[in-house]
């Protein structure tokens, strides 16, 4: 700031060889000055690279919808069975991050707290849903759940049923979202202090204290991270869900194999019209994520 | 008081602590005083309940603790690093050990902010009660973690190194605060640390500590004049030592007789320690340690300074009166050795 109150005698000198740029310097003298050089390039190729991946095709979501017409829109978009299929994703997608966020937070905890033998081992299973075709996931499981399956044939004579439902969705994406909660968390859980916990005991805590008002509070923004990540993906998750699904529709029809359902039907207006509607349901879900996240951040003063 | 009878800890083939013996004495500011990996922290976590020995007893007021966990036996414990609940504001953090008090004793919300406000008050943070610990200096984040473990109204205050992360100016001003709190307070304290000043300055008696052995326990003054062994004479202040030849209660070095002792002692080949300020400027005469100059520095009031003594390697330092002129490299001088220490020669270095 205090360079743009520089007197008015050295802008003077500098607009006599320069003054085609004087708007640029001025422009320039605004920021402050980072002692790594490249903001310029780097920015650019943000701007650029974001634009071609994901700013570009998403917008064009938008221009083929609003070129509809509200009528068209909303019969496709806000048909019943559009309206099951955004419930069903989201909320299978919902209750598989939630999951996840409990049971991937005990396998992160036990991965960095303890020792045994295996656990390397155990640790590089826990990538592999990112790196299996979510195809051969879906059939997998498929097979495991299904009523006559490995697990399934003990599962119906409790009444449940584990695959061609809901459920069954859910379980895909649990299998598909795991590692994101697992990997979000585990670096924060190894960085955390020891001192810090062994103060709270110190001062009278019990165990369940030191975890409820010291160590949570501490992952929470990476278990929020890693919970937004999970259901990002479980609502975008195709692949391994249809095998498991049923796609029954109104039961469990996921939207996004409505939109392939459109596709296939040539109606690349009704495709992009759900995907809008989804778009803007994750859009809004992954924004309200992050303020939260912003806002515990924000509170630790950092 | 707290007692402590035979204390052993191993890691793995390590052993952190050999049958250590210690009596802590109601109201008194001890200093474990060590090198590192001389056992202090171990030693003060044992006391604490955050580590637990493979032998021996730990006694408060005569009460066995020995395998009480830490929130059992009610002691304030300060870490190097503060360990400062980050999320929590500097009133919540002081407030902490009341609010997780079990449902009978918990006090009320406002009664623990009253409580909390009223400790920063006394570690003199009043106003900074809203401010989250990442916001707050080294300095003041230490006096917050102090606040935090008086908060809950402890038995006996622990500190870990608790100067050791903070810069000299910050150290010796919190230093002065905190003995001043501890003579206000009267509360029975044990500090450690690496640094002797801080020890000599803060504590009533110093334990010195060494290879999981206690090498001596006594008063600032004991520790720095009359040190019991070698090793405490060369880690406590700054030593100079020979080996020497005792020879009818007279110290000998390469044959000459350098220190006259007063009092027997064994003959043969034992090790003399001198301080810096122990020494004199002699004219060139029998029983003086002659050295040549190397270097002369201002060190506070007098001229330190360095010099080579036939027959040693390591340099001789000395204190000279800064009213002398300051000694040129190169210059002789005939040292008179006043006073000193004789160590036995096995623990001679």
């Amino acid at each position: 700031m205090a360079s743009l109150a520089a007197p008015a005698a050295i802008e003077g000198q500098y607009l006599d060889f320069r003054s085609p740029l004087r708007w640029r310097r001025g422009r320039k003298a605004k920021r402050p000055r980072s002692i790594i050089p490249g903001f310029g390039l780097t920015m650019g190729f943000t701007l650029a690279w974001l634009s071609l991946i994901v700013l570009i095709p998403l917008s064009l979501i938008f221009l083929r919808s609003a070129g509809m017409g509200w009528e068209a829109f909303a019969q496709v978009a806000f048909s019943p069975r559009a309206i099951a299929a955004y419930r069903i994703s989201f909320g299978t997608a919902l209750a598989a991050a939630l999951v996840n966020g409990v049971f991937g937070l005990i396998i992160a905890w036990v991965f960095t707290r303890y020792t045994f033998p295996g656990r390397r081992m155990f640790d590089a299973l826990i990538d592999l849903p990112f790196a299996l075709p979510t195809a051969v996931a879906g059939i997998a499981l498929t097979a495991i759940y299904a009523n006559n399956g490995w697990l399934g044939q003990y599962l119906e004579p409790l009444g449940i049923t584990a695959a061609y439902n809901p459920i069954g969705i859910t379980i895909a994406l649990i299998f598909i979202g795991l590692p994101f909660i697992v990997r979000s968390v585990e670096p924060v859980l190894i960085d955390l202090n020891v001192e810090v916990e062994e103060a709270a005991l110190s001062l009278g805590a019990q165990p369940w204290q030191v975890f409820a008002h010291v160590i949570f509070p501490a992952i929470m923004p990476a278990l929020l991270t890693g919970f937004a990540l999970a259901l990002a993906r479980g609502v975008g998750e195709y692949g391994s869900v249809i095998f498991i699904a049923g796609n029954m529709p109104f039961e469990s029809e996921i939207a996004p194999l409505l939109i392939v359902t459109q596709l296939e039907q040539y109606n690349y207006d009704g495709a992009t019209a759900i995907a809008l509607v989804m778009l803007a349901i994750s859009f809004a879900m992954l924004l309200f994520i992050n303020v939260v996240q912003a806002w515990s951040r924000h509170r630790t003063g950092a | 008081m707290i007692t402590l009878e035979s204390i052993t800890k191993r890691f793995a083939t390590f052993e952190a602590l050999k049958s250590i013996d210690l009596k802590v004495r109601d109201g008194e500011f001890l200093a474990l005083l060590g090198p590192s990996g001389s056992g202090k922290t171990t030693l003060l976590r044992i006391i604490a309940g955050l580590a637990f020995p493979d032998a021996g007893r730990v006694r408060f007021e005569g009460e066995d603790v020995t395998h009480l966990a830490v929130a059992q036996r009610q002691v304030g414990f300060v870490f190097q690093h503060y360990a400062l609940f980050k999320h929590m504001t500097v009133a919540e953090n002081v407030g902490f050990g009341l609010s997780v008090r079990p449902r009978g004793q918990l006090p009320g919300k406002t009664e623990i902010r009253k409580r909390a406000l009223e400790l920063l008050d006394l570690v003199q943070l009043a106003d900074l009660g809203n401010r989250y610990p990442g916001q707050l200096s080294g300095g003041q984040r230490q006096r917050v973690a102090l606040a935090r473990a008086l908060a809950v109204e402890p038995k006996l205050l622990l500190l870990d190194e608790p100067f050791g992360a903070l810069d000299a100016k910050v150290r010796k001003d919190l230093r002065r605060w905190l003995r001043t709190l501890h003579e206000q307070m009267g509360l029975t304290s044990i500090f450690v640390t690496h640094d002797q000043d801080e020890a000599l300055e803060l504590a009533d008696r110093v334990a010195v500590m060494d290879h999981g052995v206690i090498e001596q326990v006594g008063t600032p003054d004991q520790i720095y004049m009359h040190p019991h062994s070698g090793f405490v004479s060369d880690f406590v202040g700054d030593t100079n030592s020979l080996p020497v030849d005792m020879v009818g209660g007279t110290a000998t070095f390469h044959g000459q007789s350098i220190f006259t002792h007063i009092g027997a002692l064994a003959e043969g080949a034992a090790r003399l320690d001198f301080r810096p300020h122990d020494v004199t400027i002699a004219d060139d005469s029998d029983g003086c340690l002659p050295i040549v100059v190397s270097a002369a520095y201002r060190k506070g009031g007098v001229w330190r300074v360095e010099g080579q003594l036939a027959g040693k390697a390591a340099p001789i330092e000395v204190d000279i009166d800064s009213g002398a002129p300051r000694p040129q490299p190169g210059q002789r001088l005939a040292l008179k050795i006043e006073r000193a220490q004789i160590f036995s020669r096995q623990a001679a270095a």
